[in-house]
């Protein structure tokens, strides 16, 4: 050892001390020991039956679920009281039979009542499990006047959903549901019971935690027969916090009237914060036949429609975004240095490569064509040479500097990336090579390409703002029901494209022709009053041999528009896709045109009354690249 | 360098009684925890891995002599003082507490090791303090500093249960060290105003309704006051010879709050009964004394200091979560050592026997 410690003179106490702390312990034991036996020796009787008959029930009492608003404070969704029944598996002297007669008062199947009990095994014997919700008001009290026959059942009000705008913005609110064993199980659902309701989609599901609220309890005594005699204590239920979303109630109706029965989806987006003013997917459904029981005739129709009503087109719908991808391919040439202002190419009408000949939308042709023109008439053959020129790996550098390819994380769940590929892409995808006849469609938006309408918006507001990648966002602020500001979104921004001021202007030059210039290609969506700058677009469903006649509607193509407005000083940013509409011009233009008449109408610009003056242009279609023969090129 | 004497030495006893108590902890929890709907690893499983864990870590403390504890003492002091005060500053809130603190892979909680380093420094400053006929009360002003300082960081974290055992420790000590009447009688009279500002300005009122529950569970018979009478009701039910392995109801149904940590020596009671609780009660009372004996026999002032300091903190977190299982005292996040699920408390309990078990077998190295 190292040191020796001196030992101190009382060491002898030490010993004495040692003895008394020993003494001490013991008595402690004796003291903990001797209330043990008063527990469980003496009283021990009367404890027994304490724990048998444990008369104390918790009965939870639901928070009502935070409210969610527009940006102006109209309310989206509030809500409005519900009855459901819940039996205490405890105070239930007969199962079946109560089962039974549940389903008899109820109307209901029996078995579903069964599984809905079954599934709350495993939890506190003591604890409600809701057996059956929504149920009416007639009901509820036919089941409180025949209490005596239904012992171990409780009637619980709770707050369910009120959709106070019918199915507006249905894909984007999302709908409730209850909680599936799955989503008990995991980790996310953990502070869950079963019977729960939870968001399943949209900003009910993403924002869940935050609307969900406290839920509160009340103790309650009950006798023998499970029936209730006191409340012992309670404590109070707080509700869930207000989401407050960056959407724009009248222009979410101005966009939803404007996009009509068509299917689609329409997304604006303020240029200079990325705050998702409209959402929409079209058809859409309405989320409270999900709250109380689907009716199945409604469930069927939902599943069935070819149109699929339940999915989100705006955030997971991937489309060829078709020649609005020709903004893209002309700022990576332009970039590239490969072309300018003046550079002219001629059309003809179509393009040779290799033994392939790929089409332009006009047959025709379009004689010498410069950039602005390219844009304005969207050339295709113009964009099959640049794309040449460019090959694909230098078009898809631009697309992704541009937010393309990924998700934007715009804050709902299962957002989809979309595809922009590269040579290595389809090396790892389907393990072949580029072929350079695969680069040409590339450059008009069709090919592999895949965008969906939230990028697409994202895309066109980059292009407005000149180089800022916001991130598209849906929630402005959350706050407590206190009116405090939980959280505040403030614009983020996920990137610079860094490019030359000069690129835009030429380009912004061109996308003001489409629609303001005669030949333009989306001079239906032209407003008087506001300058208003675009790009039409159309994509491929299948290839057709022959684009004339009578097509099947599922065989159509899908007609796309992105635009912002005013051009001097961009604050909106708006793409439109129509599926199986055809003609980017004449199908989404008029869209992307009313929703941009509605907001400049808010804000007062425009006059509300306009008499009817926008004249006709002439259609602007364009076709889709189509080789004539089976090219070996095209693979 | 590893002395043959110190493996015949090893105090196999010891190891024995703590692995005894484990064992029958593991065992607990299983039944505790399978009325939970099951989430990842089971409870029992994952004690298990602590257990081990924890027992790497007291044969590692029991391998290195424990008179290096003497050099390091007062670092470790400053050390973890040095946390606390970051914990106020930067720590990490939850459920309205703020005990841990983010070191990027992991987060820890400084008020649990301030429990083994209050003993060591105790142990280190009384070690060469001459003491005659007890101390007085002027002798008393450095220590009592010295146990102040962390005990009121740690109490406005708020965590009262640690800055109480805490106190209870080094307080167990001093009275090993021995104090004067005369100075016991002035600081009980001072400890009535200075209880007075504490719960003025100390106590949370979460802390204070507690306390009040305490008295009358009759008064929140949902909240905490509820916990008390729930397990009131399921000690007693377990009667002489208990209800039977995963037979008890009040743990199956799930009337006890946290019935695998701070209450699980209220499941073993209702499933084990009188009889089950009495040798569980043999096995701590004889772990406390063989403590105490380590350290009467010990040769070294240090190292005897070191012994009634693991031994005083392993007694008062038996007495105070028994007492608070079985409605003796006030309801305080207390584990029962070696017994109640955790990792933390597995970690410090193990790290204490280690302490122990190095002391016991270098007693004949003098």
């Amino acid at each position: 050892m190292k040191k020796l410690n001196n030992i101190l003179p009382d060491d002898d106490g030490g010993g004495r001390r040692i003895i008394g702390l020993s003494l001490g312990a013991c008595a402690m034991f004796f003291l903990l020991l001797s209330r043990l036996w008063y527990l469980q020796v003496i009283s021990a009787e009367d404890l027994i039956d304490q724990s048998e008959n444990n008369r104390l029930r918790f009965v939870p009492v639901a928070a009502p679920r935070g409210a969610i608003l527009d940006r102006n404070g109209k309310v989206l969704v509030s809500n409005t009281p519900s009855f459901s029944v819940a039996v205490i598996p405890q105070d239930v002297k007969n199962k079946e039979q109560l089962i039974d007669n549940l389903a008899h008062y109820l109307n209901l199947d029996r078995t579903e009542i069964e599984t809905k009990w079954n599934k709350g095994q495993g939890r506190a014997k003591y604890y409600p499990l809701v057996v059956a919700s929504g149920i009416t008001r007639d009901q509820m009290e036919f089941l409180e006047e025949n209490r005596l026959a239904l012992s171990g059942v409780n009637i619980e009000m709770k707050p369910i959903r009120a959709y106070t705008n019918g199915s507006l913005a249905s894909h984007l609110l999302g709908y409730l549901g209850e909680v599936s064993e799955d989503e008990l199980n995991s980790e996310r659902y953990r502070e869950y019971n079963a019977g729960d309701y939870i968001g399943k989609s949209g900003i009910e599901r993403a924002w869940e935690s935050y609307l969900h609220g406290t839920d509160g309890g009340r103790q309650i005594e009950v006798d023998a027969r499970g029936r209730f005699l006191r409340t012992v204590a309670e404590t109070g239920s707080s509700v869930g916090n207000t989401v407050m979303l960056t959407i724009d109630l009248d222009l979410q109706k101005a966009a939803e009237q404007a996009l009509g029965d068509q299917a689609g989806a329409a997304v604006a987006m303020d240029v200079n914060t990325g705050e998702i003013l409209a959402f929409v997917s079209s058809p859409d459904f309405d989320p409270a036949h999900f709250t109380g029981r689907m009716p199945p005739e409604v469930w069927k129709k939902y599943l069935e429609d070819e149109r699929h009503p339940l999915e989100n087109k705006a955030l997971k719908g991937m489309y060829p975004p078709g020649s609005t991808f020709k903004i893209i391919t002309a700022i990576a040439g332009l970039e590239e240095g490969l072309i300018d202002e003046h550079t002219t190419i001629q059309c003809t009408g179509s393009y040779k490569f290799g033994n392939a000949t790929f089409r332009c939308w006009d047959h025709k042709g379009h004689g010498s064509v410069d950039l602005k023109k390219s844009l304005r008439e969207s050339c295709d053959v113009y964009y099959y040479k640049l794309a040449e020129r460019l090959g694909v790996d230098r078009i898809a550098k631009y697309a992704k500097r541009f937010g393309l390819g990924a998700p934007l994380g715009i804050g709902l769940e299962n957002e989809k990336a979309g595809v922009i590929p590269t040579q290595e892409w389809k090396l790892k995808r389907f393990g072949k090579k580029w072929y350079s006849g695969e680069t040409l469609p590339v450059g008009i938006g069709q090919g592999y390409v895949l965008t969906t309408p939230v990028q697409l918006a994202s895309m066109i507001s980059t292009v407005a703002n000149e180089g800022t990648i916001l991130r598209p966002h849906l929630v402005k602020r959350v706050v407590d029901s206190d009116g405090k500001v939980l959280q505040d979104f403030a614009p983020q921004v996920l990137g610079k494209t860094g490019l030359k001021p000069a690129t835009y202007r030429f380009v912004k030059e061109g996308l003001l022709a489409v629609i303001n210039e005669a030949h333009g290609t989306g001079g239906a969506s032209r407003l008087w009053e506001v300058k208003v700058a675009g790009k039409t677009g159309s994509s491929q469903v299948v290839k057709l041999r022959d684009s004339k006649g009578n097509i099947p509607y599922r065989f159509r193509d899908h007609a796309l528009f992105v635009a912002f407005a005013p051009f001097e000083k961009p604050e909106i940013a708006v793409a439109v896709i129509v599926e199986h509409g055809e003609h980017g011009g004449s199908a989404a233009g008029p869209v992307s045109g009313k929703i941009l008449r509605a907001y400049f109408e808010g804000k007062g610009v425009i006059k509300k009354p306009v008499p009817k003056s926008v004249p006709k242009e002439e259609e602007g279609g364009e076709g889709v690249a189509e080789p004539d023969t089976t090219g070996a090129a095209q693979q | 360098m590893f002395d043959r004497r110190l493996f015949t030495n090893f105090d196999w006893t010891l190891l024995g009684v703590v692995l005894l108590i484990t064992a029958f902890g593991v065992i607990n929890i299983y039944s505790a925890s399978s009325s939970y709907r099951d989430i990842g690893t089971p409870y029992y499983l994952k004690q298990l891995y602590w257990i081990v864990a924890g027992l790497g870590l007291c044969l590692t403390v029991c391998s290195l002599d424990y008179h290096m504890l003497e050099d390091f003492a007062y670092w470790l002091y400053g050390g973890v003082l040095v946390l606390l005060v970051l914990v106020l500053v930067a720590g990490k809130t939850t459920m309205g507490a703020t005990r841990w603190i983010s070191l990027g892979f992991f987060n820890m909680q400084p008020s649990e090791p301030m429990k083994i380093v209050i003993i060591m420094t105790f142990a280190r400053f009384f070690s060469r303090y001459p003491v005659f006929k007890g101390l007085t009360l002027r002798e008393l002003v450095q220590p009592l500093l010295l146990l102040g300082i962390p005990a009121v960081l740690i109490m406005k974290q708020p965590d009262l249960g640690t800055a109480i055992l805490v106190s209870l420790i080094a307080g167990t000590m001093l009275l090993f060290v021995g104090v004067r009447f005369s100075a016991l009688g002035t600081i009980f009279a001072a400890a009535v105003p200075t209880v007075v500002i504490a719960w003025q300005f100390l106590l949370h009122d979460y802390q204070k309704k507690r306390i009040y529950n305490f008295l009358n569970p009759d008064l929140d018979p949902l909240g905490s006051g509820y916990h008390i009478i729930q397990s009131k009701i399921a000690v007693g039910s377990g009667a002489t010879f208990g209800k039977g392995f995963m037979q008890g109801t009040q743990s199956q149904l799930r009337f006890l709050p946290e019935q695998h940590t701070d209450f699980a020596f209220s499941v073993f009671a209702e499933e084990w009964g009188f009889l089950g609780c009495l040798l569980m009660l043999t096995l701590y009372l004889f772990l406390i004394l063989w403590g105490l004996g380590i350290a009467k026999r010990c040769n070294d002032r240090f190292g005897s200091l070191l012994a009634v300091g693991v031994t005083a903190m392993l007694f008062w977190h038996i007495v105070i979560n028994m007492g608070m299982v079985i409605g003796l005292m006030p309801v305080v996040g207390v584990p029962l050592p070696f017994f109640s699920y955790g990792g933390t408390s597995m970690v410090t309990s193990m790290v204490g026997v280690g302490i122990l078990l190095n002391i016991s077998m270098r007693r004949f190295m003098f």
